[in-house]
């Protein structure tokens, strides 16, 4: 019998695992892939307190290696079903009792729903400009989305592609300052109102056609197609009973409590207002420090 | 372990052999791929595992449509049979050559 067990090694999950060993409790972290979470992306970290800079990956490992050494066990098996009456977590592997869960799956790429997505991933689709954004040197690029991730991910690529185009479905990107800071350089083209239709290509992208508003189509030639329509919760299906918001994060206020007695929220896949690496971490200290304070 | 190979060396080591190999695509600065290594090697132990800087192979990276790291392609006689992109568990990986 574990004291907590905590779904997902990445900042929040790890944060959390940290905060229950130093109250000496036995902790039990569960991961699908590897410890990190989304954070191993980032190349720089420039803007967590503490750190002028520091690598994602040796930030990750860095709270690895603090959670474990302090007693945290990790075991990387996926998740498949939380028993919200008897609290037990269920992996492909085994099924472990625990006086208290903590949820943090994180977050995963939202994707397009077009036909052809899975087939071009990683020829030609991508969802990370800062990972897969050298590979399209003196090539001509698209991002997809309506937001200021977008406009991140437009940026990044401008001063790498020969042409950026960006499609999004609105009329704006919510951030003027930002978008007019990529509207005055001169490869990159703003297509408002429009939503991307197909993906076209035999081993690799050739073209995308793109909609508008009143329906009529244009042909881009495109070499890559950077994805940035946002983010959906991770492993959300294991979820059950504990209630979500309508686009599937699990509602908590501050104090990480969901509407189940000892099962708590912490990072991403809470909803909430602001998703950066501070306020995983914050997340996590709370939805520990909750799970110990009502223990039974 | 995984075995790191050159461009040069490509078709001798992947192409020529006569068993099924992972090759694993990878860069430096990429951290998603660091943290495949790990696993990687773990795989290793069952299936030969090359990997290929991108950055020292662009033309190899090109020839193969290598456009997301970490990239890990299976072959077999020297066909590819098998891609998978992104950060991956070992049974995903394996699942390829099995």
């Amino acid at each position: 019998m574990y004291d907590i067990v905590i779904i997902g090694a990445g900042p929040a999950g790890m944060s959390a695992a940290i905060y229950a060993c130093r109250a000496r409790k036995k902790v039990l972290v569960l991961e699908a892939l590897t410890y990190g979470g989304q954070i191993i992306s980032t190349n720089k970290i420039v803007n967590y307190p503490g750190f002028k800079e520091i690598s994602g990956v040796d930030f990750a490992t860095n709270l690895y290696e603090q959670a474990r050494d302090l007693g945290a066990e990790f075991k990387f098996e996926k998740a498949i079903s939380i028993d919200t009456k008897e609290l037990a977590v269920s992996t492909n592997n085994d099924t472990y009792k625990t006086k208290a869960i903590i949820l943090a799956m994180g977050v995963n790429n939202k994707k397009t729903g077009l036909d052809n997505e899975d087939k071009f991933l990683g020829r030609g689709l991508s969802y990370c400009a800062t990972c897969d954004g050298n590979f399209y040197k003196d090539r001509d690029v698209c991002v997809y989305g309506s937001d200021e991730v977008a406009l991140e991910e437009a940026e990044y690529l401008a001063d790498i592609a020969r042409k950026v185009y960006v499609v999004n479905k609105r009329s704006d990107f919510g951030n003027e300052v930002e978008e007019n800071k990529l509207k005055v350089k001169d490869n990159v083209y703003f297509i408002f109102n429009s939503s991307i239709k197909s993906i076209v290509g035999d081993k690799a992208i050739e073209f995308i056609e793109v909609i508008d508003k009143s329906g009529n189509i244009t042909n881009y030639n495109i070499d890559g197609l950077f994805v940035a329509l946002g983010k959906v919760p991770e492993n959300n299906n294991i979820l059950k009973d504990i209630k979500t918001d309508d686009n599937g994060f699990v509602v908590a206020k501050e104090d990480c409590h969901t509407n189940i007695n000892h099962i708590y929220v912490a990072g991403d896949i809470r909803d909430k207002n602001l998703r950066q690496l501070t306020t995983a971490c914050s997340d996590g200290a709370n939805a520990a420090t909750m799970a110990i304070k009502e223990m039974r | 372990m995984s075995k790191l190979i050159e461009e040069k060396d490509f078709e001798k080591e992947v192409l020529k052999n006569k068993e099924t190999v992972l090759v694993d695509f990878y860069a430096d600065w990429c951290g998603p791929c660091k943290m495949l290594g790990p696993i990687m090697d773990e795989i290793s132990k069952e299936v030969p595992v090359y990997k290929i800087n991108v950055d020292d192979a662009e033309d190899l990276a090109k020839e193969y449509g290598v456009f997301s790291i970490p990239c890990v392609v299976a072959f077999k006689e020297g066909k590819e049979i098998n891609r998978s992109v992104g950060l991956r568990s070992k049974e995903d990986i394996l699942k390829m050559v099995k």
